[in-house]
């Protein structure tokens, strides 16, 4: 094992593989938490829709499937590109690596600037959370709850791709450093698998809030 | 084996820094546990408060308002800074890497950050009671919560806050457990604290996750009124309940299964004897990690939910019945015609079983839905948490806190004060909550700082027995803290055990033991193993071979 | 879990495998766009769920690479699945089912939200 002693290994583990592992199964149990953050909102929407299915009917038509779909295309970029950077790394590419997930970081911009346009747009209409909703024309009781979790679970989503990227700006100046390689690349891989986990969270929020029709 | 002139974990660096900047599980145990044990003091101090206003119904020292925060702060407290993190953080923190011959956890860093998450959480707890404070009991069930005065957005963000200090033990817990097993430390070697940890953070990763997005939504509902839990909003309180409940029930299982697995070393070390039914209390714990997520509904029975849902949960709060009970019989059967010496954690261990008992049993009345119509929101649910809770896992966490003291500290307490004391808080503790039994059946309703003239001797009775209770903790703290300066020093394994952290000098080394340890033993194999002098003595022939690799030298 | 599978360690996939994955993602995205302008009903619902299941899976197993890794991962993504499960189904058997036997106890307890009242003509 001693050729596996690098500056990465931390005293308690025994090997690089241990470390490794563990680093990677503590990733997966931290990503398992975030999905049970996020399960009681969409218990939240489930109960109110199943309550008032008109209601979400009406008023998901005040949201913009084509600013959806275009971040779900967005961030499905994004996926890829974290993707394909951990692959460059494990093929000791660090240069393409940086590039890829400076492609991420950009991809997540992008969402979050179309996500500004939407918000702003609905702020502008009095489509607001709870007591601020001050918009009129929608038909079914208690629109202002759609707007309640279209706001929360895509603040909260929101929230998620800004911790995310700064994570990846966090591994994208250790990979510019040089930390990374074949050998070594555990923060980058877990950095992915959480920006993974936001994706996914998307690709279910995506048909539940704009597509429900 | 003294400890002064040895160097170990309490001595390897001296300063504040080095504390507070402390990688060392063990350190952050003892971090852990000042700051527990504070709040643990708080929190008995409020109780003692509250007795105090309930000795008669007249106003004794508080007015209503000042009751209610002082009942609200007092589970609050209890609940969120000292029983759930309690054993993991503490006990849990300092002896699991060690029972499992690991040189620390697997995140050392995200352990010390949880101590400061807890910290940072309190904080806002403490900010809470200074500003205003809490009145709406420790649940903070809507509509009420939303709209009294009170300071809920500050306790309940210091409830979130502390949510990420269980998660990030109960992930360390799981990843160490995993990954950091010694050589020849198989799962069916495992002791079975670490099985009960095992399961304690599973459920602390699965639940305590909807607690955060509960507290979350709540602050929202309160500030924004989103229309999810006010039904001046179009919310409905009864989902609150739901979201409160999907955590909360899940969490007394956070807090009583270490304590279960602590139950478990003790009474295999006192009783001289093998575990009965190793496999069964392992998956035992397991079974109940899973159940407690399909039993939320029993504390909504009265409140307005479906009943075909309330007969649903109702059935299902009986299949907790069937992995407690088995670990009940397991230990019984352990005791049984083993030669159980009383030393302290034993006789917490035995409160234990005695106090559990009675608090499983009227779990199971509770449970049953049309007993709990009548007894719901009564003294019968304040004295059966109290049995589960003070009587099963406080009383588990004294039996590992005397259990574990020579090895966290490296002294021995005075043994005679801590069976004394040990008697009188099992005195105590019943004359304060069977009394609450009764008090419960005859209908006196909990949360009221008054009550008609009728139930006035009984609430005496309980309220002194209460001061039992303290006299039990203020003795208990004079002679742990004693030992800390004039106490005898401990050898390595003082009670004979078999276990890992035993192996080790008393306090241990700095990263844990001299050499790995190598598992050969499994470790409640008390039937071909005694320990004489810190030596294992095989009591059969095949010495040659097995002495070598032995984990004793 | 103390034995690896050392393939796991460094499993480099072909690029064409990301690139097909992409393109599927892309072109499900696409027919549930599309999908969701017809009218199937409550059908719309289970179609967009179903699809946004096989955009997932298909996320999970080739990008976080579930397929190749250990397989202890996958479950463990399955376990928190279940649980989210549970909390859904228990909690909507209650809200669901509310006015079983007594009809006025159905739905949320007040209907309208008191930020319509004065609005109300």
């Amino acid at each position: 094992m001693s050729n596996t002693q690098a500056a990465y290994l931390a005293h308690h583990f025994s090997d690089a593989e241990q470390q490794r592992e563990s680093a990677k199964l503590g990733m997966w149990i931290f990503l398992v938490t975030e999905i049970l953050l996020f399960s009681g909102l969409f218990v939240f929407y489930a109960v109110f829709r199943a309550w008032n299915p008109d209601m979400f009917i009406n008023a998901h038509r005040f949201l913009d499937v084509r600013l959806g779909a275009l971040n779900t295309i967005v961030l499905i970029s994004s996926s890829l590109t974290v993707a394909l950077a951990i692959r460059s790394l494990q093929l000791n590419d660090q240069k393409n690596a940086g590039r890829l997930l400076l492609t991420t970081i950009l991809l997540a911009s992008v969402f979050l600037v179309v996500k500004y346009f939407e918000y702003s747009h609905k702020i502008h209409l009095g489509l607001l959370p709870g007591k601020y909703f001050s918009f009129q024309g929608i038909e079914g009781t208690n629109p202002h709850v759609f707007f309640s979790v279209y706001f929360v679970i895509t603040g909260l989503h929101g929230l998620h791709v800004i911790a995310g990227m700064l994570v990846i700006s966090w591994v994208l100046l250790r990979t510019w450093q040089g930390e990374f390689s074949s050998e070594y690349y555990t923060p980058v891989e877990n950095a992915g698998l959480y920006w993974h986990l936001v994706d996914l969270i998307w690709i279910f929020v995506f048909p539940l809030l704009y597509l429900v029709g | 084996m003294n400890t002064s002139s040895e160097s170990n974990y309490l001595n390897a660096s001296r300063g504040w820094k080095s504390w507070l900047f402390t990688l060392d599980h063990k350190r952050i145990a003892i971090l852990y546990f000042f700051a527990i044990m504070f709040f643990f003091f708080v929190g008995g101090v409020l109780a003692l408060l509250i007795r105090t206003e309930l000795l008669s119904p007249k106003q004794v020292l508080v007015g209503a308002e000042t009751y209610n925060q002082l009942f609200t702060l007092h589970g609050a407290i209890m609940i969120f800074l000292f029983i759930i993190p309690g054993i993991p953080a503490i006990l849990g923190n300092f002896v699991l890497p060690l029972m499992i011959g690991a040189k620390d956890v697997a995140f050392p860093r995200l352990n010390l950050a949880s101590w400061y998450v807890y910290m940072l959480g309190s904080l806002f707890a403490l900010y809470s009671i200074v500003t205003g404070s809490v009145d709406t009991g420790w649940t903070f069930y809507t509509p009420y919560s939303t709209t009294t005065s009170g300071s809920v957005i500050s306790m309940t963000l210091g409830v979130f806050i502390l949510g990420f200090s269980s998660i990030f033990t109960g992930l360390n817990f799981i990843v160490t457990i995993h990954k950091l097993r010694a050589p020849g430390m198989t799962w069916y070697k495992m002791p079975l604290f670490a099985w009960g940890a095992y399961a304690t953070s599973v459920i602390q990763i699965l639940a305590t996750p909807v607690l955060g997005i509960t507290m979350i939504l709540l602050i929202l509902e309160r500030a924004f009124g989103i229309g999810i839990f006010d039904p001046a909003m179009g919310g409905d309180p009864v989902l609150y309940q739901h979201f409160f409940w999907f955590y909360s029930h899940p969490a007394v299982y956070i807090m009583i299964l270490p304590a279960m697995g602590i139950i478990s070393e003790v009474i295999s070390v006192f009783s001289h004897k093998k575990i009965f039914g190793y496999k069964a209390i392992a998956f035992s714990s397991l079974g109940i990690a899973l159940v407690s997520f399909l039993v939320w509904g029993h504390h909504m029975f009265t409140s307005g939910q479906s009943e075909l849902a309330a007969m649903i949960f109702s059935f299902l709060t009986f299949l907790v019945g069937i992995p407690s009970g088995i670990k009940m019989f397991n230990w019984m059967a352990t005791m049984y015609k083993g030669s159980v010496s009383l030393e302290s954690p034993m006789l917490y261990a035995m409160s234990f079983l005695f106090l559990f008992g009675i608090g499983g049993f009227t779990g199971i009345m509770l449970g049953a839905l049309s007993v709990d119509v009548h007894l719901h929101d009564t003294y019968f649910v304040v004295a059966h948490f109290h049995y589960v809770m003070m009587g099963g896992t406080v009383m588990g966490f004294l039996a590992g806190l005397h259990y574990w003291w020579p090895k966290m500290w490296g002294r021995m307490y005075n043994e005679a004060w801590a069976r004394i004391t040990a008697v009188i808080i099992f005195i105590g503790f019943n004359l304060t909550f069977f009394t609450q039994f009764i008090l419960g059946t005859k209908g006196m309703p909990r949360r009221y700082y008054t009550y008609m003239d009728q139930y006035q001797p009984l609430h005496a009775f309980s309220s002194v027995g209460s001061y039992i209770i303290g006299l039990g903790f203020t003795i208990m703290a004079v002679y742990l803290i004693h030992s800390l300066f004039r106490g005898k020093a401990a050898v390595k394994n003082p009670w004979g055990a078999l276990t890992l952290e035993w192996t080790t000098s008393s306090p241990p080394v700095e990263h844990n033991f001299e050499l790995q340890p190598v598992v050969v033993d499994g470790p409640y194999d008390y039937d071909r193993i005694r320990i004489e002098n810190d030596q294992r003595i095989y009591k059969e022939v095949k010495m040659k071979s097995e002495t070598e690799t032995k984990v004793g030298l | 879990m103390t034995q690896h599978n050392p393939q796991s360690t460094n499993h480099v996939l072909p690029l064409k495998v990301y690139f097909a994955v992409g393109a599927a993602l892309f072109v499900l995205t696409a027919i549930t766009v599309g999908v969701s302008f017809i009218q199937f009903g409550a059908f719309n619902m289970v179609i967009a769920l179903l699809i946004a299941a096989v955009k997932a899976t298909l996320v999970a197993l080739f990008f976080m690479h579930l397929f190749y890794d250990n397989k202890f991962f996958g479950a463990i993504l399955s376990i928190s699945l279940l649980f989210v499960a549970v909390f859904i189904i228990l909690t909507m058997y209650d809200t669901e089912k509310r006015a079983a036997i007594y009809q006025e106890k159905g739905g949320p307890i007040q209907k309208e939200a008191v930020i319509y009242q004065e609005k109300a003509p």
